[in-house]
């Protein structure tokens, strides 16, 4: 993997950064002790569906931006389903929205049980990938593959199916679950909360490096709740405004290495969303169980330490676990699966907590309910200028080591995130340059 | 015994996993349909005995090629299966249920050659053709399995 090409420069190539979704490359380039360049370089095709859209019914949206990604369909389907709602001033009633909040829940279950133990997992235990750490670490792997088909279980039901689900729609659902369809999944959701709980037990027991750049966390706030569906884009710099004003605060920037575009906020650059930026601005929204085992697993907000996102992962699905057992408590199934939507010239915008982060949508719709214009924000837009940050301030504290490890450490640095890349615009390559 | 077609029906040639279970459903025998992301699929034949496996391959074989391996005894080298989820496809779910012990006791796997799996496009014409063939010699296992 190291190849010497001379004594004052080094390139070290990794051809295939495993588990993250999508294709891109890391380029580095270190002269002495000096980080020169840092490029997180998205070469994934631009994939054009705020093009595919235009001129199809709002009713389609949902269903085709669920398109976009395998892990968080159920994302894409909410934050299109709730732009168009606000565009056409449509409240859905209390039944519909906790079950869409329920329906997130499977979906931040399975992702995040995903990238917790299949993912991450092995960066802290020091295995190439889930494979070799299954070898020893058994027990672990098979409680990871339990608690994400709970999670696929949660948004079958609802959903219709696991992958791309069908069932959400502008107004509310074509179908709702029964009692019974839901009651069939509390046990299983009990072992789910109880395992989460272990989760975060055991991650107090890794090591994380000493690693807390001072940086902007946004996440969507709610003043009742912890965020899902809808709130206030808030930051720990400040930042609270009305979702409506997202374009306004947060610009899109093209760069030549990546085709998806960066997110900046307008006059203060790179921020991070995600777990951690949630955890740190609605921890006190969590329940009570979640609360007290963070503090038993000695995590304490704020928490900038981006390798402790796994932490806040685990924090997620305690609450997720934990809230899906409340609402299936709860649910009355709605007398109306959805409210009528009627067809009007207007825009409007929402943007809901993706496992990775906020994801924002725009739909501008003529009288006949045409798509005429859409704009998709995903979350990995918004950390990609954050990771290449996160690795200039990483970089010059791993000098002292082995250019392989120094590799290994950007490759963990970048899961932190655990990006999408094919949501953003499959298979990041790294290269490491080192000169002097 | 359960057929599992695998694949993306938007992509290309990595529709064929999926176009051999509608066939097969055609011809009246079950199939079930995944993704392919590895732990859905893990849940897909989990307590079922005997699977056929079908998805689209890249091997470097002539498009259309049909190849056939035994899943429960030849390790399955990562790159060969197309379709992946943050890197855990196929062939991550094949090796994953090898070392956690939930490989199903005899695990068939039908690769149809594939080689342009862009978004949005048609299979091609030779993968369209070993998708008939596949639907046609899995109908002919299962027969020979259940002569009843």
């Amino acid at each position: 993997m190291s190849q010497p090409r001379s004594r004052s420069a080094r390139i070290i190539k990794v051809d295939y950064l495993a588990r993250v979704e999508g294709e891109g490359a890391l380029y580095v380039k270190l002269r002495g002790e000096r980080v020169e360049d840092v490029k997180l370089k998205i070469f994934e095709p631009p994939r054009f569906f705020e093009a595919f859209l235009r001129g199809r019914h709002f009713s389609e949206a949902a269903d085709i931006t669920a398109r976009i990604c395998g892990i968080c369909p159920v994302a894409y389907q909410m934050s299109a389903v709730h732009a168009i709602e606000r565009a056409l001033g449509i409240t859905v009633t209390p039944e519909i929205r906790l079950l869409r909040r329920l329906l997130y829940c499977g979906q931040w279950i399975e992702s995040h049980a995903l990238h917790v133990y299949l993912l991450h997992a092995p960066d802290f235990l020091g295995y190439e990938d889930a494979l070799a750490m299954a070898r020893d670490h058994r027990e672990l792997v098979e409680q990871g593959l339990r608690l994400k088909k709970i999670g696929n279980r949660l948004v079958s039901v609802i959903g219709g199916r696991e992958i791309h689900p069908v069932s959400a729609c502008v107004g509310g659902f074509y179908r709702v679950p029964t009692r019974t369809e839901l009651e069939a999944l509390k046990a299983e959701l009990e072992w789910a909360l109880e395992a989460s709980l272990a989760t975060l037990r055991w991650s107090a027991g890794l090591q994380y490096p000493d690693f807390e750049p001072d940086r902007e966390f946004v996440a969507l706030r709610h003043p009742h709740e912890y965020p899902l569906n809808e709130g206030r884009l808030v930051s720990n710099r400040g930042l609270d405004i009305d979702v409506s004003e997202f374009e306004d605060r947060i610009i899109e920037q093209h760069v030549k290495h990546s085709t998806a575009l960066h997110c900046l906020l307008r006059e203060r650059g790179s921020y991070m969303v995600g777990p951690l930026a949630r955890v740190n601005l609605n921890f006190d929204q969590l329940p009570e169980v979640a609360r007290r085992a963070a503090a038993d697993a000695g995590f304490a907000v704020p928490c900038r330490n981006p390798f402790r996102s796994i932490q806040a992962r685990a924090l997620e699905l305690v609450f997720a676990c934990w809230e899906a057992l409340r609402i299936i408590g709860e649910y009355q199934p709605p007398a109306e699966a959805r409210i009528e939507a009627p067809a009007r010239a207007t825009v409007g915008c929402a943007a809901t907590e993706a496992p990775r982060g906020v994801l924002y949508h725009r739909y501008e719709l003529d009288a006949e309910g045409r798509i005429l214009a859409a704009r998709i924000v995903p979350p990995t837009s918004q950390n990609q200028r954050r990771i290449e940050e996160d690795l200039r301030e990483l970089l010059p504290r791993l000098l002292d080591e082995p250019m392989e490890r120094m590799s290994w450490r950007c490759e963990q640095a970048i899961r932190n995130y655990d990006p999408c890349i094919s949501c953003a615009t499959h298979f990041l390559r790294v290269e490491l340059e080192r000169e002097g | 015994m359960l057929v599992i077609g695998c694949g993306h029906p938007d992509c290309g040639d990595d529709a064929a996993g999926l176009l051999v279970a509608r066939r097969l459903r055609e011809l009246g025998l079950a199939a079930a349909e995944c993704s392919g992301e590895a732990t859905s699929l893990m849940a897909c034949w989990e307590g079922e005995p005997e699977v056929i496996l079908v998805d689209a391959v890249m091997t470097g074989a002539p498009v259309g090629t049909l190849q056939v391996w035994d899943g429960a005894r030849t390790p399955f080298m990562r790159g060969r299966f197309r379709c992946s989820t943050h890197g855990l496809g196929v062939a991550e779910a094949i090796e994953l249920a090898r070392a956690l012990g939930r490989l199903p006791a005899r695990l068939r796997i039908y690769g149809i050659e594939g080689r342009a799996f862009v978004p949005g496009t048609a299979p091609s014409r030779q993968v369209l053709e070993a998708v008939e063939r596949a639907a046609q010699l899995i109908l002919a296992e299962a027969a020979c399995m259940n002569p009843d």
